[in-house]
C-alpha cells in the first residue's frame, strides 16, 4: 500500500492532474475535430442558431403574470397578442398580429346610442373594440391538446401513479393542436381578472374593462375550470373568430395593451392541464411550461442552466416586412422582405450570472449578441472626434456596435408634500429650478454611465409622441440654447434662484447654517459611495448641505408610500409609445401617498391635471402637441423632477447576424434575426484554435523545479536509521 | 451505537426547531408580508388590493407567531409560523412564493453543485495530504521552506483572483476548455475540469498547511520514532504509521462537510454557471422569498447536524478506542 501510495505521490503536483484530466476531457473532442472549448454540441455548428444569454432567471412565464423585461424576452417569441409593433418603421406604429385588421373602435353614449369618431370624449360612455382573428392559426404541439380516438383528451384526467411518474413536460408522449378561436382571447381576459391569476394589470384593468371588477368578485372563490363559463360582461364572442371588448369611457391608449402579452389567447386546455394535483409538484405549471402559437415553443425550461426554444411547426404564414423607414433598404434591411419568418430554427438562452465569461464567451463566438459590461466598456468601444467608434479588436472580427436611446427616463424626484423641497410656493419653485440646475446630469451621464445616456429635457423619452428635439424641446429652466445645442445655465443661475428662493447662498435663515437637505437612497453598498460623493457635490455647489439616508429597498418603499421622503431618483420605462403614460406619473389623482398611484413625487397641479385629462383621450395630431408642450412647460417650471436622462443602450453583434434594428417596444424580434451559421462555423474555428505550447513550457519548467526534490527524496529514503534519528532529533529541536 | 445515533437525532429536532423560530423572527424583523408582497408583484401598478390578495393567496395574511383572534389551538396553527414550518420537519418544502416547487428545484440543483463539489474535495484531499507528506518528508530542508512559502503565497490570493486568472488563461487564452456552462451526464466533464482545478488549486495553501501541521505532530511520537528504530524508511513511516494515526483530525474535517456538499459554492457556480444550489439560498434572499429562505436554511442545519454524526461514527471506524454509547 505504502508504495503504490508512495508512486502516487512521488510526482506530486497539480499540472500533472490537469494535464491528465484534460487529455481525458479533450482528446474525444480532437478525435472528431470539434473546438475544444466549444460549450455546444458540434452538430448544431452549421444550424440556424441563435446564442443567447441572460443574467436572471424569470420568475413567470405566464402572460398575464409576467410583466417584466427578462420574462418577455422568452414569451414574446411563444405568444401572440393580437397587434404588435411594426419592426422597422418609426415612430413606433402598431399593425395587426393575429388579426385580420387593426381593431374597429366604436363610441357610445350613455344611452348607448352610436358616436361619432371624432365625438367629443366627455360624452363617451363606451368604446367597444371588435377584434377579428386570422383562421387557420394553430398553436403549438402540447400534451394538453392531446387526444385519443374516441375524441377524449388524453392527459386531461391524470392518476398519481402517472403524475409520479413524470419529471417535466416532455415526458407526456403524445402532442396535439387545434385552431386558434377568439374564446381563446377571451379566456385569457377572465384569467387577468381572476384573483387567484395575480396579474399585475388586474387593478389597471378594473378601471377599463366594462364587467372585470364584477367578474373578479364572482370568481374569487371559483375554481379555475369555472371561468370558461362565468361570463364577463364587457368581454364578449362574437363569432369562431370574432370577439369584442367594451372600454369605459375613451382609452385609446388601450390598443397598446393589445400589443401586450397579457393579452395573449389561452387555451382553456391548458388551465385543465396544468391544474391537475400533483403537477405542480414537479413545477409543471403554465407558469413554467407556456402553450402559445407564436413563431417559438419551449422546448426545454431549465432557468437556472438554459431555455431552449424551437420553431413551431404549427406556425402560421407570417412574412417580414416589405417597407421600412427611409434608409433602410440602404441597411439591408429590407433584403429578406416579403420572406417567412422567422429564419432561426432554435434558440439557445444559456444562464450566465457573471458579465466576464460572458463576455469572453461573446468575444469567442459562442454568443451572437452582448451588452458591454462596465469592466469591458474600454475593450470595446473608444471615443473619438467622430463620436462612439468601436475598438479595432472588435472591428477586426466584425462585431458591430448598435446604439439606441431607450424609451426610459431615470429622474430625480421632489417630494412635494414635504416643507421643503415641495409645494406649490414660488420660494419652493425656486429651490428646486436651483437644484435642477446645480446637478449636472451631463456630468453624471459621462462619469458614471460611460456616456450612455441623453440628458431629459422634459417628461417623455425620445422615440414617443411628444419629444421635441432642437430648440423647441430644450428645458428654458436649466438649459439655454447655445451654438445650436443645449448648454446647462450657468451656477450663478442658479445660486441667483437659491437666493431669492430664500437661501443666500444656501443659508437657511431660520438656523443660520447651510440648509440641510435629505437624500433618501437604496444605495447602501461601498461601490455607491462615489456617486453619493457626487450628489453632495452637487448640492454643495450652492451652499445646501446633502445628507445620504440610506435604507434598505423595503425601508425606502415604506418611506416613498408614507411620504417620508424628500429626495430621491426614481425610473420609468415606457409600458407603450404613448406620452399618456409618462405624464401619469405627474397626475395628481396618481399619487402615492394617497392613492398608492405611480406619481412618487406626489406633484399636484390642477392646471397640468386638467391638461392630462384632455390629452390622454387624444389621438396624435397638432392639437394634441400643443397640449403636451404647454403640460412640458408646467413642469419644467413647477420642476417636481429633476428631469435626468434617457438610458443609451449599445448592443454588440457579430457579423454573420443581419436584420437588426433596435426597437424598444417589440419584444418579438427574434422572428425576424438572420444568421449565417456556415460563416459562424469558420471565424469560430479560427478564433478557438487551442494553445498548447505554454502548458509544455509550464510542465517543463515543473519537471526542473522537482528535479532536486526528487533527488533529495532518493536520498533521504535511502538514509540509515541514524541519520533519520538525527533529523528527527533537529526537527523536535 | 444505534442508541446514540437515535438520540443525537432526536437531539437535532429542539435544535431545528429553534433554528426555525430564529429564521423566522430575523426573517420577519428584516422583511414585512407587505414588503414580500411587493417585491413580489413587481415594481409597476402595485396598489395595496394587489398586496393583500397575494398576502391571502401565499398565507401571509395571518398573525407571525401568535394569533390573538382565534380560539383555542388555532391561536398557534393559524400563525404564519406554524403554516410555514410544519411541513419543513416532514420534508415538505412547499412552493416557493414566486409559485416554484422547492422540492424539486433543490432535487434538480444538488446533483451539479454536488458534481462540482465532490471532485474537488476528493481530489483536493489527495492533493494536499500528498504535498503536507512531502513538506513533512523533506522537514527542516528547503524545499519545505519553499512550500511553505508557497503555500502562504497561495492562501494570500483571493479565490475570485483563481477563478477569473484561470478563466482567462485557461479558457480565454489557450482555449483548452468552455469559459463556462454546463451540461447533463458525462458532457458535463468538460464544463467541470476548469473550475475542479482552479478549486483544489485555491485550496492548497491552506491545506497543505493545515495537513503538514497534524502530521508534523504525529511524527514526533515516541510510536514513530521507535517505527525508524525498526528500520522502516521514512515514507513507510509516514504511511503506515503517521497518516493512519492523524486520520481523526482529517475526518473531523472532511466528513463533517460532505452532507453539505449538496449545497454548493456560490462564488465557483456564479462564474462557471453551473445550476446548482449555490447560489439558491443567495437568489431568496435577494427576493426575498421567504419560502425559500425557510426551506434551505432547514436543508442546510440538518445536513450539518448529520455531518456532525457521521463525523462522530467515523471516529469509530479508525479509532478503535472511541466507543459511541
Amino acid at each position: 500500500m505504502s508504495s503504490l501510495l508512495s508512486s502516487k505521490f512521488r510526482p506530486a503536483g497539480v499540472l500533472p492532474f490537469v494535464l491528465f484530466c484534460l487529455a481525458v476531457a479533450l482528446i474525444p473532442a480532437g478525435c472528431t475535430g470539434a473546438l475544444w472549448n466549444d460549450p455546444y454540441p458540434p452538430e448544431d455548428d452549421k444550424q440556424a442558431v441563435l446564442y443567447q444569454s441572460f443574467a436572471e432567471r424569470p420568475k413567470h412565464l405566464d402572460p398575464a403574470v409576467a410583466y417584466s423585461e427578462n420574462e418577455y424576452a422568452f414569451i414574446a417569441q411563444i405568444y401572440e397578442p393580437p397587434l404588435q409593433y411594426h419592426y422597422l418603421k418609426r415612430p413606433y406604429q402598431l399593425v395587426p398580429l393575429t388579426v385580420t385588421r387593426l381593431p374597429e373602435i366604436t363610441y357610445y353614449d350613455r344611452q348607448g346610442q352610436k358616436l361619432a369618431p371624432d365625438a367629443n370624449p366627455q360624452g363617451i360612455a363606451y368604446s367597444d373594440y371588435l377584434l377579428e382573428i386570422k383562421p387557420g392559426i394553430r398553436f403549438q404541439p402540447h400534451p394538453a391538446f392531446a387526444q385519443d380516438q374516441g375524441g377524449q383528451y388524453r392527459y386531461h384526467q391524470l392518476d398519481s401513479g402517472k403524475i409520479d411518474s413524470l419529471s417535466t413536460l416532455s415526458d407526456f408522449a403524445e402532442t396535439g393542436t387545434r385552431e386558434l378561436t377568439a374564446d381563446d382571447y377571451v379566456y385569457q381576459i377572465k384569467r387577468l381578472a381572476y384573483p387567484k391569476t395575480q396579474s399585475p394589470i388586474a387593478e389597471i384593468m378594473k378601471g377599463y374593462i366594462v364587467g372585470f371588477d364584477e367578474f373578479a368578485r364572482q370568481s374569487a372563490d371559483k375554481p379555475r375550470t369555472a371561468l370558461r363559463t362565468l361570463p364577463m360582461s364587457g368581454v364578449e364572442v362574437l363569432g369562431r373568430y370574432r370577439y369584442k371588448i367594451r372600454i369605459k369611457g375613451k382609452y385609446p391608449q388601450f390598443s397598446y395593451w393589445l400589443a401586450m402579452p397579457f393579452f395573449a389567447p389561452m387555451p382553456w386546455e391548458a388551465d385543465a392541464f396544468y391544474g391537475q394535483p400533483g403537477l405542480d409538484d414537479k413545477n409543471v405549471t403554465l407558469d413554467w411550461y407556456p402553450v402559445g402559437s407564436g413563431p417559438y415553443y419551449l422546448a426545454e425550461n431549465n432557468p437556472n442552466r438554459r431555455m431552449l426554444l424551437l420553431k413551431n411547426p404549427n406556425f402560421h404564414p407570417e412574412s417580414y416586412p416589405v417597407e421600412g423607414e427611409p434608409g433602410d433598404a440602404e441597411k439591408g434591411l429590407l433584403k429578406d422582405a416579403g420572406k417567412p419568418l422567422p429564419f432561426i430554427d432554435k434558440v439557445v438562452f444559456t444562464l450566465e450570472k457573471e458579465t466576464i465569461p460572458s463576455w469572453s464567451k461573446f468575444l469567442q463566438g459562442y454568443y451572437d449578441a452582448s451588452g458591454i459590461a462596465s469592466d469591458s466598456f474600454d475593450q470595446a468601444v473608444q471615443f473619438t472626434g467622430g463620436g462612439i467608434t468601436l475598438t479595432d479588436s472588435l472591428k477586426e472580427k466584425g462585431i458591430r456596435l448598435q446604439t439606441s436611446v431607450e424609451t426610459s427616463i431615470f429622474y430625480m424626484g421632489f417630494n412635494m408634500l414635504d416643507a421643503t423641497v415641495g409645494g406649490d410656493s414660488e420660494m419652493s419653485r425656486k429651490l428646486r429650478q436651483a437644484i435642477a440646475i446645480a446637478v449636472d446630469y451631463e456630468e453624471f451621464i459621462a462619469i458614471f454611465r460611460n456616456e450612455r445616456g441623453v440628458p431629459a429635457q422634459g417628461a417623455i423619452p425620445p422615440g414617443i409622441f411628444g419629444n421635441e428635439s432642437g430648440e423647441a424641446g430644450v428645458n428654458r429652466y436649466v438649459y439655454d440654447w447655445n451654438n445650436g445645442k443645449p448648454q446647462r445655465k450657468s451656477i450663478e443661475a442658479a445660486r441667483r434662484l437659491i437666493a431669492e428662493a430664500g437661501y443666500p447662498n444656501g443659508i437657511d435663515p431660520k438656523t443660520k447654517a447651510p440648509l440641510i437637505l435629505y437624500f433618501d437612497t437604496v444605495a447602501t453598498n461601498a461601490d455607491d459611495k462615489p456617486l453619493m460623493n457626487w450628489y453632495r457635490k452637487q448640492f454643495q455647489k450652492l451652499g445646501i448641505q446633502l445628507v445620504i439616508r440610506a435604507t434598505d429597498y423595503n425601508r425606502f418603499q415604506q418611506k416613498m408610500s408614507s411620504g417620508n421622503a424628500q429626495i430621491f431618483t426614481w425610473g420609468w420605462n415606457a409600458d407603450y409609445p404613448d406620452p399618456e403614460n409618462f405624464f401619469s406619473l405627474l397626475y395628481g389623482p396618481n399619487g402615492k401617498v394617497k392613492q398608492s398611484g405611480e406619481n412618487a413625487g406626489n406633484y399636484r397641479n390642477p392646471e397640468f391635471d386638467h391638461l392630462f385629462e384632455q390629452m390622454r383621450n387624444m389621438e396624435n395630431g397638432r392639437l394634441r402637441l400643443e397640449i403636451i408642450r404647454q403640460m412640458q412647460e408646467i413642469i419644467r417650471r413647477d420642476a417636481p423632477w429633476v428631469f435626468g436622462f434617457h438610458p443609451k443602450t449599445f448592443s454588440l453583434y457579430h457579423g454573420w447576424t443581419s436584420n437588426l434594428k433596435p426597437n424598444l417596444m417589440a419584444n418579438n424580434r427574434t422572428k425576424y434575426i438572420r444568421i449565417d451559421p456556415v460563416q459562424r462555423a469558420e471565424l469560430r474555428k479560427q478564433w478557438n484554435r487551442p494553445v498548447l505550447w505554454p502548458l509544455a513550457i509550464g510542465g517543463a519548467v515543473l519537471i526542473l523545479l522537482l528535479m532536486p526534490a526528487v533527488s533529495a527524496y532518493r536520498r533521504r529514503t535511502h538514509r540509515p536509521v541514524s541519520d533519520a534519528l538525527k533529523i528527527q532529533t533537529e526537527a523536535t529541536r | 451505537m444505534i442508541y446514540y445515533i437515535i438520540r443525537r437525532l432526536l437531539y437535532a429536532v429542539p435544535i431545528l426547531l429553534g433554528i426555525n423560530v430564529l429564521t423566522f423572527v430575523l426573517f420577519f424583523v428584516v422583511n414585512s408580508p407587505n414588503d414580500m408582497a411587493r417585491m413580489q408583484l413587481g415594481l409597476k401598478h402595485v396598489t395595496p388590493q394587489a398586496i393583500q390578495n397575494w398576502k391571502q393567496q401565499h398565507g401571509y395574511d395571518k398573525p407571525l407567531l401568535w394569533n390573538e383572534k382565534a380560539k383555542g389551538g388555532d391561536k398557534l396553527t393559524e400563525t404564519i409560523f406554524y403554516r410555514k414550518t410544519v411541513g419543513l420537519f416532514l420534508f415538505r418544502f412547499g412552493v416557493s412564493d414566486s409559485g416554484r416547487n422547492i422540492g424539486a428545484d433543490i432535487r434538480q440543483r444538488m446533483w451539479p453543485s454536488l458534481a462540482l463539489a465532490l471532485p474537488t474535495l476528493a481530489v483536493g484531499l489527495l492533493v494536499n495530504i500528498g504535498f503536507a507528506l512531502l513538506m513533512v518528508l523533506f522537514r527542516g530542508s528547503y524545499l519545505e521552506f519553499g512550500g511553505l512559502v508557497l503555500c502562504v503565497i497561495l492562501m494570500s490570493i483571493s479565490s475570485l483572483f483563481y477563478i477569473i486568472g484561470g478563466q482567462f488563461a485557461i479558457g480565454k487564452l489557450m482555449k483548452l476548455v468552455p469559459i463556462s456552462g454546463y451540461d447533463e451526464g458525462f458532457g458535463a466533464f468538460k464544463f467541470l475540469i476548469l473550475p475542479v482545478v482552479i478549486g483544489v488549486v485555491s485550496g492548497i495553501g491552506s491545506g497543505v498547511r493545515w495537513y503538514r501541521t497534524l502530521f508534523l505532530e504525529e511524527v514526533g511520537k515516541d510510536y514513530v520514532r521507535t517505527a525508524r528504530a525498526k528500520g522502516l524508511t521514512e515514507t513507510q513511516a509516514l504511511f503506515r504509521h503517521v497518516l493512519p494515526n492523524a486520520m481523526i483530525p482529517i475526518l473531523t474535517g472532511v466528513v463533517v462537510v460532505l452532507p453539505l456538499l449538496f449545497m454548493g459554492s456560490l462564488i465557483m457556480e456564479s462564474f462557471f454557471g453551473i445550476p446548482g444550489l449555490g447560489s439558491y439560498t443567495i437568489d431568496a434572499i435577494n427576493s426575498q422569498d421567504f419560502a425559500m429562505v425557510r426551506a434551505m436554511v432547514f436543508l442546510g442545519s440538518i445536513l450539518y447536524v448529520l455531518g456532525l454524526l457521521l463525523t462522530d461514527v467515523s471516529y469509530t471506524l479508525v479509532d478503535p478506542r472511541v466507543r459511541l454509547s
